[in-house]
């Protein structure tokens, strides 16, 4: 019987061989972040093969040495306690998770995907005053759309940023729960509607990378999935460029359009966007007729699931919303909400904003 | 809600002949069959006689061990169906690549998903578990029944009457398309406006009173009626993980409750706890089901973790080695299992410290676990070991669980969950663990027990073939669902793209189709051993030649249990008796004081599903009917003072002659 | 609890003399009624912590609507309170007739129980309509929903309270005070003074808080 497990672990070689060679994308990935996850990875299993081995090798020993029919071996039904080795069977594992816990803290804190990053790959500290390029993200049944405050564009189903320049995503849902996750360039992180969650990540190697949600999220899960482009700096103007040049812009009216659920949506690119529409999609108040979350009172927010700041709402160029964000905090609890129809982020307006 | 207030909606509410799988053929052929294998069944019960039988020995039955094999039984049924939809989701995933869609469309794959998830946590590893505790606690610490019989009796139509409901959605209506867990937004009533989450809530609601109640009165059973001298440190290791896991039970399941009936509230009212607008959190949704979600795992676990006790000291022939530090590793398992459930969504972006913090707890678990297989290992260390069935299970059970674990640490550190979370690497782990862990288990104490309950052992040829089809399938399916999920491959989808992982998922259909050979061989063994019977007899009511006390009486037990209440000086206390050459009594029998059949729970758990079925489908009048009769029977219960009897002396007498008579012509 | 059943055994496995293995009369364990009910109460308990928590949490979701200071109002819920905690005070002189064995007092001190048990209710009831005619129902903000759910529970449990009372007192008036039906009242008695308890959270933690923040 041992020896028939020992073949079964013989046969599963081969298996691992096979894995090395093939697109293990979480083995190699591109992106710093997800190249330290990959070490973590396997640090940690290193540790745990410590105990796990020994175990594995000690259950099939023993089930030999003392096999009923093997009488030369020592029987001794009564042995049932030894401090010595209670001691050992706690100290072991005990001490594999010492070491585990120290770097599992040490990492997680590392990693945060919160922290803005401190280098581009090993021995590349990022340059101080380096401004990451922001991208926007919201998750929509069933399809990504990106917004690029910088550049002023938007896509839809496909992602692209310039090799070695910090990104920070921010991330939001409309309706239901998913996950951002592009393997090769960093761990996954909720999309959530009304809620922001950040990531922050880069990628070190030009090339066409997986992108996908992680989290299942209805009918259409299977075929929510988009590219991502780690592009040369070059390559990353013209690409936006030719986003600049498409014929459509993200009004309102077009985002409410593309908001209905649809799957395996083709490519877009808009070449503007209606000011604030990001802000009013993360605060569901997109349609005219909702008030935003953030200018009612009392919303839930910890400090990762934030409404959004001041600086979002100067940069949608909505002064009446930025005041009313203001007296927000002044406000009284029971004050009615005279104020929300005011306060809405009124995205209906000229949808021109910052496209130079 | 009541805006067609015409008498068709009231009764019908929103039931229409659409809601039968007419157009769908894989599910209408399904319905087909299992009518068919309905209507053989009830036609084979009625031309033998057996209604009567049925009703009086078993539906209405308060003996712990018959509502023991009733769980088992219903656990083992529903393992089918949960596994016919693994095999369809292994197929599905194999076939679907570019342009070809396999057999399931996405909304009939999504329930598939739900429902096996679902079916293999709620309707089987629970009722086998239950099963098992119902049958052996009592037997174990020497009592003659739990503590509160009818309440048994009644916990197990509740969990009957879920069953009925989640089997019910395959062919009236459908089931949840949301995942095991049936997250919202996804299952709020504006992304899921059909009955599929409404059978979700009932069932389980249903069933989850069940398990609650049950997990008092094991409880209280393992408190008030040890047998006189069984202190808590002379428990056997089952009742001690029994224990630990019913403390979980009662802890926990409320919190299913609750949160479950606040999702119900946004559905049926309107409310707005986990809703996107108005100031609802989704969040707390997420949080407060894993709060009840990761105890359950434990729940699971924790008899799984007994029964190995027990088995490996037996078929060792030697005492458990640590039993003080097994008790105290269970107890820091049962503390701990609240304090990690945020590891199930390091993802949803809360600060380094808290994923540290909860990280690092779920860790910690893994030393008591750990030092719980090493004391396994030392039990073997210088024994004579038997490779007999349970045996082999067990063995299975410490390798394969040991990597599973090992998965489950990697995934505890929360920047690698990051990279691993959703993936089918988590899948994989999971199924590790609860195949090997719990499942393995829970065919470890069936093949141990069996002998015990029915009198004759199982098959050993079959049940060695189901133990190696199902391990090496096990291998098979799961191996590669680790390579996938390192592959950058997510759960749940129906669809891909990429023909390079088409190979791995048809190992892991391979691997399903082995473990189908599994549970074709364990069907036949049943069979087998119940043809030869005679042969396989158990007449000794001893026959691993075991430690504790249940063993001590005959196979299967008088409904009794033990014509004498036995006196306990030794944790191993039937292996002392024989080592002190205990002599059966065999005079001076006294009437035995027990509780009486009833039919109030079989009613109860009638009128719950119907109730059940009615808030399905909004049929309001269905619903204030079901709910009056309801409290109805439960008061008109209550007026029944005449629960108990005594069954006289001279019955005893006879039952343990019989007994007697069997030993003396045996030797 | 390991030691209850110590005085059972006649020997132990040091002295001398063979061990007994089985008792020769009929072992009766003590009754678990009680500590079932208990397991009961707290597992009943943790729902209402679920739902405290969920308040904790949405208690500030006003969504525009009103908060909890606009809508309570104190001197209704004070009498409100008053009208539980007498209830619980009567409740404790029923069970006191009961320990001296008169049926009809307790049946009494019973009755007058359920009415302010009733009267509880249909305060309660009246705040309830009351918030919903003015367009505060809880279907309004997330707070209002966790508020409605709290309050609601427990009101349900009052309400079953109720109806067990009943049904108790019926019992009682056929059967008299027989072990079990005593039982039965204590039983009863625990809900009760739980409901009490979980209550005076409510109060403190929703109305007198709400109306001070």
């Amino acid at each position: 019987m041992p020896l028939k497990k020992t073949l079964r672990g013989l046969l599963l070689l081969p298996a691992l061989a096979l894995l090395a060679g093939c697109n293990a994308v979480l083995l190699h990935p591109e992106g710093d972040v997800a190249l330290q996850q990959r070490d973590l990875i396997i640090v940690s299993l290193g540790l745990m093969l410590l105990i796990v081995i020994p175990v594995i090798a000690l259950t099939l020993f023993f089930a030999w040495r003392y096999r009923a029919r093997n009488t030369q071996a020592s029987y001794d039904p009564e042995w049932h306690h030894s401090t010595m080795l209670e001691l050992m069977i706690w100290a072991a594992p005990l001490l594999i998770i010492i070491a585990l816990g120290a770097l599992t803290w040490v990492s997680t804190h590392k990693l945060d995907p919160y922290r803005p990053l401190d280098q581009l790959s090993k021995g590349r500290p990022v340059a101080a005053g380096t401004r990451p390029l922001v991208v926007e993200v919201v998750a929509l049944d069933w399809k990504w759309l990106f917004f690029y405050p910088e550049q002023g564009i938007a896509t839809v189903n496909e992602l692209a940023a310039p090799v070695d320049r910090p990104i920070e995503f921010r991330i939001t849902a409309t309706n239901v729960m998913n996950s951002f996750f592009i393997p090769s360039l960093a761990g996954q992180i909720y999309a959530m509607p009304g809620m922001e969650t950040k990531l922050n990540a880069v990628i070190n190697k030009a090339g066409e990378y997986e992108g996908f949600s992680a989290n299942f999220s209805g009918d259409g899960f299977s075929g929510m999935r988009f590219k991502f482009h780690g592009m040369s700096d070059q390559d990353f103007d013209t690409w936006v460029q030719q986003a600049r040049k498409s014929s459509e812009t993200l009004s309102v009216d077009t985002y409410q359009h593309l908001e209905q659920p649809s799957e395996r949506e083709p490519i877009h690119f808009y070449a503007s966007v209606a000011p604030g529409l990001y802000d009013a999609i993360l605060n569901n108040c997109v349609a005219a007729a909702q008030k935003c979350a953030d200018s009612m009172m009392g919303f839930a927010s910890d400090a990762r699931t934030k409404a959004p700041d001041m600086h979002a709402m100067m940069r949608s160029g909505d002064a009446a919303h930025a005041d009313a964000a203001v007296a927000h905090d002044a406000m009284s609890m029971s004050m009615p909400m005279p104020a929300a129809s005011e306060s809405k982020s009124a995205p209906a307006a000229a949808p021109s904003g910052h496209t130079p | 809600m009541f805006d067609h207030l015409d008498l068709v909606k009231l009764i019908f509410g929103r039931l229409t002949w659409e809601a039968l799988p007419l157009h769908v053929p894989i599910v209408l052929g399904t319905m087909i069959v299992v009518m068919l294998g309905g209507l053989a069944l009830v036609a084979v019960i009625t031309y033998n006689r057996l209604w009567g039988y049925l009703w009086h020995d078993w539906f209405t039955s308060i003996d712990h061990k018959k509502i023991g094999i009733m769980y088992i039984i219903l656990g083992l049924v529903m393992l089918l169906r949960g596994f016919s939809d693994a095999i369809m989701m292994r197929a599905q995933q194999a076939m679907s690549f570019g342009a070809n869609n396999g057999f399931l469309p996405p909304e009939h794959y999504d329930q598939v998903f739900t429902a096996h998830g679902v079916i293999m946590i709620f309707f089987v590893a629970m009722p086998l578990i239950t099963g098992i505790m119902n049958f052996v606690i009592p037997l174990q610490i020497g009592a003659r029944d739990v503590a509160f019989p009818f309440l048994n009796n009644f916990s197990f139509w509740m969990t009957a009457a879920g069953t009925v409901l989640v089997m019910m959605s395959l062919f009236v209506g459908e089931f949840a398309r949301t995942g095991w867990l049936a997250y919202p937004p996804l299952s709020g009533i504006a992304q899921s406006p059909d009955v599929g989450v409404d059978y979700y809530i009932w069932s389980l609601q249903i069933a989850g009173i069940g398990t609650l109640l049950s997990g008092i009165n094991l409880l209280v059973t393992i408190i008030k009626m040890r047998a006189p001298g069984m202190s808590l440190m002379k428990m056997p290791m089952f009742v001690w993980t029994a224990l630990c896991t019913n403390v979980l039970i009662v802890a926990a399941f409320p919190v299913l409750t609750a949160v479950l009936a606040l999702l119900s509230l946004d559905r049926y009212v309107g409310t707005n706890f986990f809703t996107t607008a108005l100031g609802g959190n989704a969040m707390m949704y997420v949080n407060l089901i894993w709060i009840w979600g990761h105890p359950e795992v434990y729940i699971l676990i924790l008899p799984a973790f007994g029964i190995f006790s027990e088995v490996t000291a037996t078929f060792s022939r030697k005492r458990l080695f640590g039993y003080t530090s097994m008790v105290y590793a269970t107890i820091v398992i049962t503390v701990l299992a609240y304090l990690v459930w945020l590891h199930h969504f390091f993802t949803m972006g809360s600060g380094a410290s808290v994923n540290s913090f909860f990280g690092i707890t779920t860790m910690i678990i893994s030393i008591p676990t750990g030092a719980k297989i090493f004391n396994w290992l030392f039990t073997m260390y210088r024994g004579r070991i038997t490779f007999s069935v349970p045996m082999l299970w067990t063995m299975g059970f410490m390798v394969t669980f040991t990597i599973g674990g090992m998965t489950g640490v990697l995934l505890a550190v929360p920047p690698a969950d990051f990279v691993l979370h959703n993936s089918l690497f988590l899948v994989a782990h999971f199924h590790n663990v609860i195949i090997g862990g719990v499942l393995f288990g829970l065919f470890a104490g069936i093949n141990y027990w069996f002998p015990k309950a029915f009198g004759f052992k199982l098959d050993e040829f079959w049940g060695k073939c189901s133990f190696w089809f199902w391990t090496v399938g096990f291998y098979f399916a799961f191996m590669p669902l680790y390579v996938l999920g390192l592959m950058g491959v997510t759960r749940r989808m129906s669809h891909f793209d990429d023909s390079s992982l088409q190979i791995w998922f048809e190992i892991a259909a391979f691997g399903a189709f082995l473990v189908l050979l599994g549970i074709i061989s364990m069907l036949i063994q049943f069979y087998v051993s119940f043809r030869h019977r005679a042969a396989l007899r158990d007449v000794t009511g001893d026959p691993w030649d075991a430690r504790t006390l249940e063993w001590s009486t005959s196979s299967p037990p008088p409904s009794y249990n033990f014509a004498f209440t036995p006196l306990v000086h030794d944790v191993d206390t039937w292996w002392q008796m024989k080592q002190a050459h205990y002599k059966r009594p065999e005079e001076g029998f006294i009437p035995i004081h027990m509780p009486k059949n009833t039919g109030a729970g079989i009613m109860l758990g009638g009128l719950s599903t119907i109730f059940g079925f009615a808030m399905i489908w909004n049929m309001w009048l269905l619903v204030v009917v079901s709910f009056v009769a309801l409290l109805a029977v439960a008061i008109g219960h209550t007026f029944n003072y005449k629960r108990d009897f005594h069954i006289p002396a001279d019955e005893v007498a006879r039952t343990e002659a019989a007994r007697t008579t069997l030993l003396a012509n045996h030797v | 609890m390991s030691d209850t059943h110590a005085h059972v055994i006649t020997s132990d496995a040091n002295s001398a003399g063979p061990l007994q293995f089985h008792l020769t009369h009929e072992h009766h364990p003590e009754n678990g009624t009680l500590l079932g009910f208990w397991m009961y109460l707290m597992s009943d308990c943790l729902i209402f912590a679920c739902l405290f928590a969920v308040y904790g949490v949405l208690g500030r979701n006003y969504a525009g609507g009103p908060s909890g200071a606009e809508v309570f109002e104190l001197p209704l819920v004070a009498v409100n309170t008053s009208m539980l905690l007498l209830s619980s005070i009567t409740y404790g002189f029923g069970i006191l007739e009961m320990q001296r064995n008169r049926l009809r007092p307790m049946l009494i001190w019973l009755a007058i129980t359920g009415l302010f048990g009733a009267a509880f209710l249909s305060l309660e009831m009246y705040e309830f309509l009351h918030l919903i005619h003015e367009g505060n129902g809880p279907q309004r903000s997330a707070f209002l929903s966790s508020f409605f759910t709290l309050v609601g529970t427990h009101g349900l449990h009052v309400t079953f309270g109720i109806v067990w009372l009943i049904t108790l007192m019926v019992q009682t008036g056929k059967l008299g005070l027989t072990p079990e039906n005593k039982r039965r009242l204590m039983c009863l008695s625990m809900f009760w003074h739980f409901l009490d308890v979980v209550w005076i959270g409510v109060f403190t933690f929703v109305y007198l808080m709400g109306v001070l923040k």
